[in-house]
């Protein structure tokens, strides 16, 4: 049994052109390896991410065969049995800092916060928890970042933070929606290696949400790759060329390369049957 | 001589402590029909510059000259004619209540010239526009769309240079390579000269014949597209930033 078993995902949303379906039937399993979900926007990979930690509100509405996770129906689970999964065995990571950290609250009030008040920790203990999991995220002067405000952070510290902040529970399965998008290429290195180091040594599941084909394909185990709501194709992140279907070999295509060729990009000509 | 000269420029926000030296003495210059690029990371100073040439940024020292002519202090209808920018996000840089039509039609309306119909048209027609969007909003556009109608308006007056400030870094993938086979056709059919500012590296070495590699509002490094994949890149910076682009140098997966 894998740690996440997903069957048949369907999410709508009602729109003023009618319902529409971001999800259409997707089903996949998630052990302690890393998985990504890839796809351009409107795919439903967000959607994907955050419907297993039940953050679609309605009118959203979400429907699925099966969801387990750690054999626990999510599917049946009241709001409070949710409360004790949510962050605590599966934690997310969302894609920019800016919006995801509390603007008015300093990093260090913030991250011991859900220690505090849902552990009932000191104020000693929790701090000391926290600036660890800094030091974790190769923050070493987590003192200073500690009384910092978001503000005063640059976009690739305030992701580590927010990865700290997430692995605290010491989470089973931690879901990474683009948390590497907003930042410079080679801030973005560094954090990606951060991930790579915590999830191995943690042996945590993860899933690894984003737009970039290639960028996963050098970090995760396995691939999936969404169009329009379903999942169409799946593959091994060592085999890339692989690739069967004319949507995912477009999205690899379609990208310049250094010391290319310098022709046209070869364009997606976008199949209707694809998203059949 | 160079069609665009950046001589020492500086661009300071601020005053006294809260002082930020966005651009701190940065020499470039651009030959006609050339295609430049700037790269670097957020805060590099790179898309300071294109707005200091268009007159958006508070210059502190340095020139900027464009054929040999120092700019003049308020920018000139004569200057919109010769120059014109593409911003980074199509979400922002269209006016939501106007149509395609109206946007396209104001610089027009603006140097008072004729023919606005057939113009427009032409524009849509050039930039791969259906003419049915003609009459749309941008809300009714998707991203792709709304990019090629900024382009098609800063194509209206005929300009020599277009600024190009991440023109596709809000884009998907696919729809990036669109727009990037658009702005290299339309280069070659209209002998423009491009300045582009990128983060990419990939995307500026596809589009530009040499870059500025910048960092702290400075240029650390300068070079030609034949350096860059031949691994001649001598700064440390420019190396960090090839080796995080490395992903993008293994070239297409699958023959055409």
């Amino acid at each position: 049994m894998s740690l996440l078993e997903v069957e048949t995902l369907r999410v709508a949303f009602d729109t003023e052109a009618g319902p529409v379906e971001a999800v259409r039937g997707i089903s996949f399993a998630v052990d302690r390896e890393r998985v990504a979900i890839v796809g351009e926007s409107g795919s439903g990979k967000s959607v994907t991410g955050r419907s297993i930690l039940r953050l679609v509100r309605p009118p959203g509405r979400v429907a699925a065969d099966r969801m387990h996770f750690d054999g626990q129906d999510l599917l049946a689970l009241s709001e409070r049995r949710m409360r004790a999964i949510r962050g605590q065995r599966i934690a997310m990571v969302m894609q920019d800092p800016k919006f995801a950290l509390n603007p008015v609250m300093t990093i260090g009030d913030q991250m011991t916060e859900g220690l505090r008040y849902r552990d009932g920790m000191s104020r000693r203990k929790a701090r000391s928890i926290a600036i660890e999991m800094l030091a974790a995220v190769q923050i070493r002067d987590g003192e200073r970042v500690m009384r910092a405000y978001p503000h005063e952070m640059s976009g690739g510290m305030g992701q580590r933070v927010m990865i700290a902040m997430m692995l605290i529970p010491d989470p089973d399965l931690l879901i990474a929606d683009e948390p590497t998008s907003a930042l410079d290429v080679t801030v973005q290195a560094e954090i990606l290696a951060i991930l790579d180091d915590l999830v191995k040594q943690r042996g945590m599941g993860l899933i690894f949400i984003s737009h970039d084909l290639r960028l996963v394909s050098r970090f995760c185990d396995r691939v999936l790759v969404m169009y329009r709501g379903k999942i169409v194709e799946r593959l091994d992140a060592n085999h890339l060329e692989r690739a069967q279907h004319p949507y995912t070999r477009g999205l690899l295509n379609c990208l310049p390369s250094i010391g290319g060729d310098r022709g046209a990009l070869p364009v997606l000509n976008r199949d209707a049957a694809w998203a059949e | 001589m160079p069609l665009i000269e950046i001589d020492n420029l500086h661009v300071t926000f601020g005053k006294g402590r809260d002082a930020v030296r966005a651009v701190r003495g940065v020499s470039v210059s651009v030959a006609a029909c050339e295609s430049f690029g700037l790269v670097g990371e957020s805060g590099s100073g790179k898309s300071t510059i294109l707005r200091a040439i268009c007159g958006l940024a508070p210059v502190t020292g340095g020139n900027i000259r464009i054929n040999g002519v120092p700019m003049p202090k308020r920018r000139t209808k004569a200057f919109s004619k010769r120059i014109q920018m593409v911003f980074q996000d199509p979400y922002a840089a269209l006016h939501p209540k106007r149509s395609v039509d109206a946007t396209l039609a104001e610089p027009l309306a603006i140097h008072g010239i004729a023919g606005r119909d057939e113009r427009v048209v032409r524009a849509m027609h050039d930039v791969g526009l259906d003419p049915r969007f003609r009459f749309r909003y941008p809300h009714q556009l998707s991203g792709g769309q709304r990019q090629r109608v900024v382009i098609a308006r800063a194509l209206m007056l005929e300009p020599e240079i277009l600024l190009l400030d991440e023109p596709t870094s809000a884009l998907d993938a696919s729809v990036q390579a669109e727009v990037l086979n658009l702005l290299a056709r339309l280069r070659v059919e209209r002998s423009l000269t491009y300045l582009m500012v990128s983060h990419d590296l990939a995307v500026i070495d596809h589009m530009c014949d040499r870059l500025a590699v910048m960092q702290n509002g400075q240029v650390v490094e300068q070079l030609d597209r034949a350096a860059l994949a031949n691994d001649g890149a001598v700064e440390p910076y420019t190396r960090a930033l090839f080796r995080a682009s490395e992903h993008d140098t293994m070239g297409r997966v699958f023959p055409e």
